[in-house]
């Protein structure tokens, strides 16, 4: 029974990190319609920068938080205006070509700045975990699953509350339309992939400290990003965070039950299962007919 | 009738142009230094053991040069990166024998990555002295063209049977990344504990880039166990030790395969990794107890002088192992050539950073790889510092 509620905690942790991963893209992927390989790299553009604040600048370990995200911010924003803007209207090839293009400079700018050793992010919480009869839990890993709950809600009250959000969904919806309406979309295309890359630095600025941070760390994370999004319906914020979870519950038993060895094949397993039942993803977005 | 004369004038043209220049090459091989040909993980996940072991190759070389160099030549290092991939090092074993010319080649780190390689070996018949791969299959394929200095799992396992009383395991379970060489090594050790008449638990794995094994551990204790092996890079290594902490997994941890860099740990893995066991192929700590004791002293203290880190130490010295049995090879061979240089190999005998190195036959009868007896050590971290465990102290 233990081992059980173990593995679902582990389980709920995990898919906490999912979500995390998951929401910046379904912004990105699901409502730009940019296929984002380089979401991964904002990842782990998010585990350096907390690395540098910390070592470097000899920040606090909360302003390293805030200063990746800012990072991510900035060069999500800046990646949008000199790289995507130009091909508004392109196809959707093309800006992949183009998105593949910056992870791989952007992994390999990594290799070349710090080098292929991996770095260890110091955090200010104690290493003994806390307990609760046969369960145990690291207190960052406690923060950590906050921290993600709090921007999975900041994120949904963003796009479904403010007036920043429903210029993005009625750019995403109809672009011309929402021009015509007096909506900047050239500005809300900037703005919702920096919200989105800075969501990912987010992610990685977190779990660089759980885990460890290293040049490639970040294809994992994409990989893991999409699935999460597909699994979640494409654009959807409580989508996401439902396939996050879904999906880490699900390696974590099949790792426990199944085999290790499979580990992965199980959480695929899975994603394909929900395909074939509905071909959209959980939650889609209802389509505009016509 | 101009145009017929034109065209033979140019085809002779053509034809004497290129005997001369091979029969200059020819010559200009003679003074031409010797190209040893390295294959390494030098960008990817493992990019760090890659460039360690190219920073050992470049000491050996500088080393031999100084003294004059191989057959009075210096030598030179054509080094390719398999970007810790295996299809890249089966195209860089190509491009080294066909456009570099290379008689022989160091490589390829993993054992996916050497494995892939091989089948270029065979084809085009050049030597490959492979420094760090430890699946067992490498030199049980009949591939006549390797060369391993390494050992394979089952060796290592004979390396810890004589400690195992030691260590007082009743019960081990394994964890494991999921390749050639994590499978062979929980296979290898395995055998060990049950010809022991000891205990074995669970077998788990994970993939080559997982960060998050919480769901292995969990599994793993609820075995009862003792001990745990564990096979993976030394970055997995130190996720493990953090996420076994924080599930406050009470085992033994013995870590195989000679890539732990128990350096690394101390510095990335902190308190988690106090009082672990790991078994390696060099100990820089204490290089005096190493079988040429001058020899890895010098070594340690050429590492420093260049500025190399410390924690590299464990993986570089294959490198220099390696240049110096195919440096040894060409000097016993007499010459830069494919087939002479593997024929040489077999009578190498010389003693490395890790010790002797002198190959057996091991494979198939008739196309027999070959296979040196490294030497073995095991340490432990204690008070965050790297020590020789009490049973192994002389």
């Amino acid at each position: 029974m233990d081992q059980l509620l173990q593995h679902l905690l582990n389980g709920l942790v995990l898919g906490g990190t999912y979500a995390l991963l998951g929401i910046g893209l379904t912004l990105i992927f699901g409502l730009m319609d940019v296929v984002n390989f380089a979401h991964g790299e904002f990842y782990s553009l998010g585990a350096y920068a907390t690395f540098a604040g910390l070592s470097l600048a000899d920040l606090n370990f909360f302003a390293a938080l805030g200063v990746a995200i800012v990072c991510g911010i900035a060069l999500g924003a800046l990646t949008e205006r000199v790289l995507l803007r130009p091909l508004r209207g392109h196809s959707i090839d093309t800006v992949m070509l183009v998105m593949i293009g910056v992870w791989i400079s952007m992994q390999n700018g990594e290799l070349l700045l710090w080098g292929g050793v991996a770095k260890s992010i110091a955090h200010p919480f104690p290493t003994s975990p806390l307990t609760l009869g046969g369960l145990s839990l690291a207190p960052l890993r406690l923060f950590v699953l906050a921290a993600a709950i709090g921007l999975v809600v900041g994120a949904h009250l963003l796009v479904h509350r403010t007036r920043l959000g429903r210029a993005m969904r009625a750019t995403f919806q109809d672009a011309d339309t929402a021009a015509l309406m007096g909506v900047r979309i050239h500005r809300i295309y900037t703005a919702t992939f920096a919200i989105g890359s800075g969501l990912a630095a987010a992610a990685g600025a977190l779990l660089g400290s759980v885990f460890i941070a290293y040049p490639s760390m970040g294809d994992l994370a994409s990989l893991k990003a999409f699935s999460v999004v597909i699994l979640g319906g494409l654009g959807n914020i409580g989508g996401a965070t439902v396939g996050g979870l879904v999906l880490g519950i699900a390696e974590e038993l099949g790792a426990g039950y199944v085999s290790s060895g499979y580990r992965d094949a199980v959480g695929f397993v899975i994603i394909m299962a929900v395909l074939l039942v509905r071909p959209s993803g959980l939650f889609a977005r209802a389509e505009r007919v016509g | 009738m101009l145009k017929r004369w034109l065209r033979i004038t140019v085809t002779v043209g053509v034809v004497a142009g290129l005997v001369s220049s091979l029969a200059g090459l020819d010559v200009a091989r003679a003074q031409a230094p010797v190209r040893i040909g390295v294959i390494e993980p030098l960008s990817g996940p493992v990019a760090a053991s890659g460039n360690y072991i190219r920073m050992g190759a470049e000491i050996a070389r500088d080393w031999l040069n100084a003294k004059g160099g191989v057959l009075g030549r210096k030598i030179d290092l054509v080094i390719e990166d398999n970007k810790s991939d295996p299809k890249e090092a089966a195209s860089a074993a190509e491009k080294l024998i066909v456009r570099d010319k290379v008689p022989a080649i160091m490589g390829a780190w993993g054992s996916s990555m050497t494995l892939a390689a091989m089948p270029k070996l065979e084809e085009y018949g050049v030597p490959m002295v492979v420094e760090t791969s430890s699946a067992a299959s490498i030199t049980k394929r009949g591939n006549p063209w390797i060369f391993r200095i390494s050992p394979p799992s089952e060796m290592e396992a004979v390396g810890l049977e004589q400690y195992v009383p030691k260590l007082t395991i009743k019960k081990a379970d394994f964890l494991a990344v999921n390749t050639d060489w994590g499978r062979g090594s929980i296979q290898a050790f395995g055998d060990l504990l049950k010809k022991n008449g000891l205990q074995v638990g669970a077998a788990e794995f994970m993939e080559q880039s997982a960060t998050d094994m919480n769901a292995q551990i969990t599994k793993i204790k609820s075995t009862g166990g003792d001990t745990l092996f564990l096979t993976t890079a030394v970055e997995q290594i130190t996720l493990v030790l953090k996420q076994a902490q924080e599930q406050r997994l009470n085992r033994k941890i013995i870590t195989t395969g000679g890539s732990s860099s128990p350096t690394q740990l101390i510095k990335q893995a902190g308190a988690a990794a106090e009082g672990t066991y790991h078994i390696v192929f060099f100990m820089p700590w204490f290089p005096e107890s190493m079988p040429d004791g001058k020899l890895a002293k010098a070594f340690v203290e050429e590492w420093a002088k260049r500025g190399h880190p410390f924690e590299g130490l464990t993986e570089g010295f294959r490198g220099h192992d390696g240049i110096m049995t195919i440096a040894e090879a060409v000097k016993v061979a007499g010459k830069d050539e494919p087939t002479a240089v593997r024929d040489a190999l077999w009578r190498v005998n010389i003693t490395g950073v890790n010790g002797p190195i002198h190959f057996e036959k091991d494979g198939p009868a008739g196309k027999e790889s070959g296979q040196s007896k490294p030497s073995i050590f095991i340490v432990q971290i204690r008070d965050g510092k790297v020590a020789l465990p009490e049973f192994a102290r002389k």
